[in-house]
């Protein structure tokens, strides 16, 4: 009897340290690609931030109103972000490949998703940044133009245009992301709809004269501008 | 003869009919039937009358008018002349017409111009406003005669203008660029100016026509590149000045013409302006401007509510250009009352030299830039009109003077901008 039980542990035990003895040269090579990535993504880091100095990204980001953001939400600069992020993806990933080689079978599923969604998160974010920054220039635009033409509540309209612009983009990112899609299209429509609809009544019920103005100002060929005695700058 | 290539084969052709030259005359046109008649038999009475032993050319650039300009331009008939003013051609005077373009680009209209004047090899040009109705004949006469007799290779003119006319140019782009530059040239940008063939070609061969613009403002960009060639320059009296239909949605467009030229001319000449200290004035024909006082009606409420508003509601956008300083100085006047309300000389050329250096630097889009200084300049055409209500002739020039000064005082502040922002 106590051979058999000293057999049994003696065969647990061996089935044990053969077991760690194959895992053992999975987990070294997993620590080796970690360590990698590390000085991999460590390295990918410091040329990026570079470029981004280089190519001034801060201003880029400035101008495209997402260090304003940023700043609110007391994150670093946009240079500073990027590279964090860019770091942080692609030490993961060298990560999630060393732990591909472990071969624990249900992760092998998630991490093949994770590599599949990092494209769409890349495309989402550029989506993003483009929008951030149309919605900055023609908000600008919008101000500059309306407070040139004297027209009432310049910011107003700016910042209208500007949440047009960015709730536009976001529906879009959202999609990109396969995140709930449905909601924000329903949202999205009730939103962007119920937005013109007031508009609409709004300038109808309160702006008709205003709309005469402009068409006949517009259409009306010969038909001066009164009260328009503004000293010619050239 | 590379110039020469964008032009079509039928301008072509006349060109080649036509032969050299001795004199050119440019005339940018678009839906101008109601004036340009007259004006072609204004010039054709002053290249007879001026010079009936040279060959000349009338070179109409179209920008795709519909009402029959171009037809108007080149059946004006030399025979008109004749009778009225006892003038007789002792050369045939051409006059050929183009369409450059379906809409009008006062850039491509000057290219088209001077590479004609380049083909035809000549000596001097003039290019005319299609819109002056007060054109006199001695204008070409005026324009031309400096360039052909004198060996000069550019001819601005000087008119005579209302006090409170043109403030653009007496406030900005008369200061800066003498500041700038170091020549006293009056009318920086005019619709009309005399020319050589050879600044011509040099300017034709030049970078600035596919900037995206159409060429707006060219013409600035011409005196300036005459100025920083070292190209002989005069001043010519011609008379009075056509008034101009007072908008006030004309302001932005004029300021994207000529501030936005000046400003986008100032880095490639950075190596020219920087090293210029104080200023020259530039030899002049004929009386000195003169200023015409009679009152004039003018909303200066106006003027101030929306300096006022732009200074509270574009903080944003000033953020980005001024310094905080300047800013706050601004938005401090902007709260004044009317009778208060004062923008010194000072603070409006440190404004207008950070607006340049942030124009460098393009710290937002640069047309942004420019429509942002609009309600700057509103206010400051404010205090002049205040400041010059009572004043003479002579106090508005020694105004308009003191204001030069101190745009050449402050210049090494724009330099030290310039070079911190390098």
């Amino acid at each position: 009897m106590r051979e058999m039980i000293i057999s049994e542990l003696s065969q647990a035990l061996h089935e044990i340290v053969r077991g760690f003895a194959h895992f053992l040269p999975r987990l070294i090579v997993m620590l080796i690609l970690a360590f990698v990535g590390w000085v991999i993504a460590y390295f990918v880091k410091a040329v990026l931030h570079s470029i981004l100095r280089l190519i001034k990204f801060d201003k880029l980001s400035e101008n495209a109103g997402a260090s304003q953001l940023l700043t609110t939400a007391a994150l670093p600069s946009a240079t500073e972000m990027l590279s964090r992020f860019v770091f942080w993806v692609t030490w993961l990933g060298f990560i999630l490949l060393g732990v591909r080689v472990l071969g624990i079978l249900g992760l092998q599923e998630q991490i093949a998703r994770f590599f599949l969604f990092l494209p769409r998160l890349f495309v989402a974010m550029f989506i993003m940044f483009l929008g951030l920054l149309a919605a900055s220039f023609f908000s600008r635009a919008v101000l500059l133009a309306a407070v040139n033409a004297n027209v009432p509540s310049p910011r107003l309209l700016s910042l209208a245009l500007r949440s047009i612009i960015i709730v536009f983009v976001l529906s879009i990112v959202f999609e990109e992301l396969g995140l709930a899609e449905q909601t924000m299209l329903v949202a999205f429509g009730i939103a962007f709809g119920a937005l013109m609809l007031g508009l609409a009544i709004a300038f109808g019920m309160g702006g008709r004269h205003l709309a005469q103005r402009f068409l006949e100002k517009r259409f009306v060929r010969g038909k001066k501008e009164e009260n328009e005695d503004e000293l010619s700058p050239l | 003869m590379a110039e020469g290539s964008f032009l079509t084969d039928d301008f072509l052709r006349q060109l080649i009919n036509v032969g050299e030259v001795d004199i050119l005359v440019g005339l940018p046109t678009h839906n101008n039937a109601e004036t340009i008649g007259s004006i072609v038999h204004t010039i054709q009475s002053g290249i007879l009358r001026w010079f009936p032993r040279e060959r000349a050319v009338i070179i109409n650039a179209d920008g795709g008018s519909r009402d029959g300009t171009p037809e108007l331009v080149t059946g004006v008939s030399i025979d008109d002349v004749h009778p009225a003013s006892n003038l007789y051609a002792l050369r045939t005077l051409h006059s050929i017409s183009t369409k450059y373009a379906s809409s009008p680009a006062s850039g491509v209209a000057l290219r088209t111009i001077l590479a004609a004047a380049e083909l035809v090899r000549a000596k001097a040009c003039v290019v005319m406003s299609p819109e002056s109705a007060n054109i006199e004949p001695e204008w070409i006469s005026k324009l031309l005669r400096p360039i052909y007799d004198d060996g000069f290779d550019l001819v601005t003119p000087t008119y005579r203008r209302h006090k409170f006319e043109g403030l653009l140019i007496t406030n900005l782009l008369y200061p800066m660029t003498r500041a700038l530059y170091g020549l006293r040239i009056r009318e920086v940008f005019s619709p009309e100016f005399g020319f050589s063939g050879r600044l011509g070609s040099q300017f034709l061969g030049q970078n600035v026509w596919n900037d995206g613009t159409g060429g707006a403002g060219v013409e600035l960009r011409f005196t300036l590149a005459a100025i920083a060639g070292k190209y002989r320059i005069c001043q010519s009296f011609l008379g009075e000045k056509d008034p101009i239909e007072r908008r006030a949605a004309d302001l932005v467009p004029a300021l994207r013409q000529t501030v936005g030229a000046l400003f986008s001319a100032l880095e490639p000449d950075f190596p020219v302006w920087s090293a210029v200290a104080g200023s020259q004035p530039a030899p002049a024909t004929g009386a000195n401007q003169e200023v015409l006082l009679e009152p004039l009606r003018v909303n200066r409420k106006r003027l101030r509510e929306m300096f006022s508003t732009g200074v509270a509601e574009l903080e944003s956008v000033f953020q980005s250009i001024l310094s905080p300083s300047t800013l706050a100085e601004l938005q401090r006047i902007a709260r004044l009352g009317e009778e208060e309300f004062h923008y010194p000389a000072e603070l409006w050329v440190r404004t207008v030299y950070e607006f340049a250096a942030s124009y460098q630097k393009s710290v937002i889009s640069r047309d942004h830039i420019i429509q942002a200084l609009a309600p700057l300049f509103r206010g400051r055409v404010f205090t002049f009109l205040i400041e010059n209500r009572n004043a003479s002739a002579d106090d508005v020039e020694n105004n308009i003077e003191d204001l030069c000064l101190e745009f050449e005082r402050l210049k090494p502040y724009l330099l030290q901008m310039w070079k911190s922002r390098e």
